[in-house]
């Protein structure tokens, strides 16, 4: 894939004022199209990386560059690991937020807003609070809200980690989808070898304590893709690449 | 399994918990009355020591038009005091929340006036405002606190990821008061009104005995004061009776609104299976 690069991070560190260092000389380019996926061990720093792309953080060191200009870096979606959603207010008011917060009034965002829930079939929920809902019909709101702007990029914080299996494979699906759909860009955060390895065509293992990039995975399998790529040898092979690399980063961490 | 109706134990067990849950307080109340007058005709006491519930209860309605006078009064400045609570708890919370200085810089202030008790305040506010102020500006300071920290609490515990969110879509700060940490902070205010409700009560009849002992008032405290003094002990107990009712009126129609506004999203506000 030869595209543009949308946010280009050069050596990032970040430490905390507890004198935690979550980042050390993280390099790292996100192409225009990728869906990339970071993978790693718990607190090895890949939220981190992703709040410092959203800017809710800043770098102790180095810099991180958006070659596209400022236009893409406020087209931004989030999606949490935890739904996030307001519970006092309909799952409607929930996607409207960020139209809202942008003073774009609510009948100019009905036709948007239905649009996105259609994306993510919640149209006959729209009136429901989020307590009503089940976790994966949270999440797809949650989607839903971060893809109301038509974001090129997209940043996911393990979405689905608490959700069963049946869901996380549903909702995976649906992410390809949509990714197709809207053709933005995606990074996701996650523990799960085999979902960054069915979603992604890169995946950046983690080694922690500093938090750095030790493997950068190509995943060379065509999109769109369904159970068959699942069930593929290619599918296995990528597992056993990405999980030896993961093996081979916590290693990295023991002999610390 | 669903789709079926209970087996008829389980529903007989249902209907016992429910019957249980709303009757029995009723019926151990109506038991205690039943004691309380057996007791007082068996053992002849005189109603200057302790007056039977029948006897309160025609006091009530023989004493009613200066009862309910006073009852008028101690009202007006527990929900004067309430409302001005609300807005200065309220108000002050916001400020805090949005300023740290003023945080720092005036919740001492605050904290003086919850500790300090109402009963020490009261005399010293009587020598220096007009009487009536006096016992509102007491009912005031009780209930003042709560609302405020019970606010300021709500307002500072906004879902983190929540906030996190507002600032990736660059919300102001109004914004994000408005649509994230006011509807955040509306369990905790609820609870801090449920607690004010009835300390501002508490805080007008503690003043109001203060301003009686000076000559002057004529709510429900006053009466109470009065009525000892004239050994009318049977009006004190209907005064006293309509202290209690007020209270758990408010408290009640505080617990109503809750649910009303929490009902469908907030833990505090669930019933029942799920």
């Amino acid at each position: 894939m030869t595209a543009a690069p949308l946010v280009q991070l050069h050596n990032i560190g970040k430490s905390f004022a507890n004198g935690v260092v979550a980042l050390e000389g993280l390099n790292l380019t996100i192409q225009s199209g990728d869906f990339l996926s970071l993978l790693g061990p718990s607190g090895c720093g890949k939220s981190t990386a992703l709040r410092l792309i959203a800017d809710l953080s800043s770098p102790s060191l180095g810099r991180i560059e958006w070659p596209q200009g400022e236009q893409a870096r406020q087209k931004i979606g989030f999606v949490f690991q935890d739904s996030t959603l307001m519970p006092w207010t309909s799952v409607f008011n929930n996607v409207f937020l960020p139209l809202r917060l942008a003073g774009v009034r609510k009948s100019e965002a009905d036709y948007r807003i239905h649009e996105a829930l259609d994306l993510v079939g919640l149209r006959a929920f729209e009136s429901a609070f989020p307590g009503e809902l089940s976790g994966g019909m949270k999440m797809r709101a949650s989607i839903a809200r971060a893809l109301i702007q038509r974001p090129q990029l997209l940043l996911m914080d393990e979405p689905f980690a608490a959700l069963d299996e049946i869901t996380r494979v549903k909702l995976n699906n649906d992410l390809l989808y949509l990714k197709a759909e809207l053709g933005m860009t995606i990074v996701f955060v996650t523990h799960s070898v085999y979902e960054s390895v069915y979603l992604s065509n890169r995946i950046a293992v983690f080694a922690s304590r500093p938090g750095r990039i030790v493997r950068m995975i190509e995943i060379d399998a065509p999109y769109p893709r369904d159970l068959n790529f699942r069930h593929s040898a290619l599918y296995a092979q990528c597992c056993k690449t990405a999980s030896e690399a993961l093996q081979g980063a916590m290693s990295l961490e023991d002999q610390l | 399994m669903t789709g079926q109706s209970p087996p008829n134990s389980r529903r007989r067990l249902i209907l016992i918990e429910r019957l249980s849950e709303n009757i029995l307080p009723i019926l151990v109340f109506i038991a205690a009355l039943a004691i309380w007058e057996a007791l007082v005709w068996v053992k002849a006491i005189p109603p200057y020591i302790l007056p039977a519930p029948s006897r309160i209860a025609t006091t009530l309605l023989a004493d009613w038009e200066t009862l309910s006078a006073s009852l008028f009064v101690t009202l007006r400045i527990t929900f004067a005091a309430l409302f001005a609570a609300m807005i200065g708890g309220v108000g002050l919370a916001i400020i805090f929340t949005q300023w740290k200085w003023a945080e720092r810089s005036f919740f001492p202030f605050a904290v003086i006036l919850q500790v300090t008790p109402i009963v020490a305040i009261a005399p010293l506010l009587l020598v220096y405002l007009d009487s009536s102020l006096a016992v509102l500006t007491c009912a005031f300071l009780v209930a003042f606190f709560p609302i405020l920290s019970n606010t300021a609490l709500g307002l500072a515990s906004a879902d983190r990821h929540l906030v996190d969110l507002f600032q990736l879509y660059r919300a102001s700060r109004w914004q994000e008061l408005l649509w994230l940490r006011l509807p955040a902070a509306l369990p905790y205010f609820l609870g801090g009104l449920r607690i004010g409700g009835g300390l501002a009560l508490i805080g007008a009849i503690v003043a109001e005995i203060a301003a009686g002992s000076a000559g002057q008032g004529a709510g429900l405290a006053f009466r109470i004061v009065e009525s000892g003094y004239r050994l009318n002990i049977p009006r004190m107990f209907a005064a006293l009776f309509l202290i209690s009712v007020t209270g758990i009126a408010i408290f009640l129609a505080f617990s109503f609104l809750s649910h009303l506004l929490l009902g469908r999203w907030h833990e505090s506000a669930h019933k029942g299976e799920r």
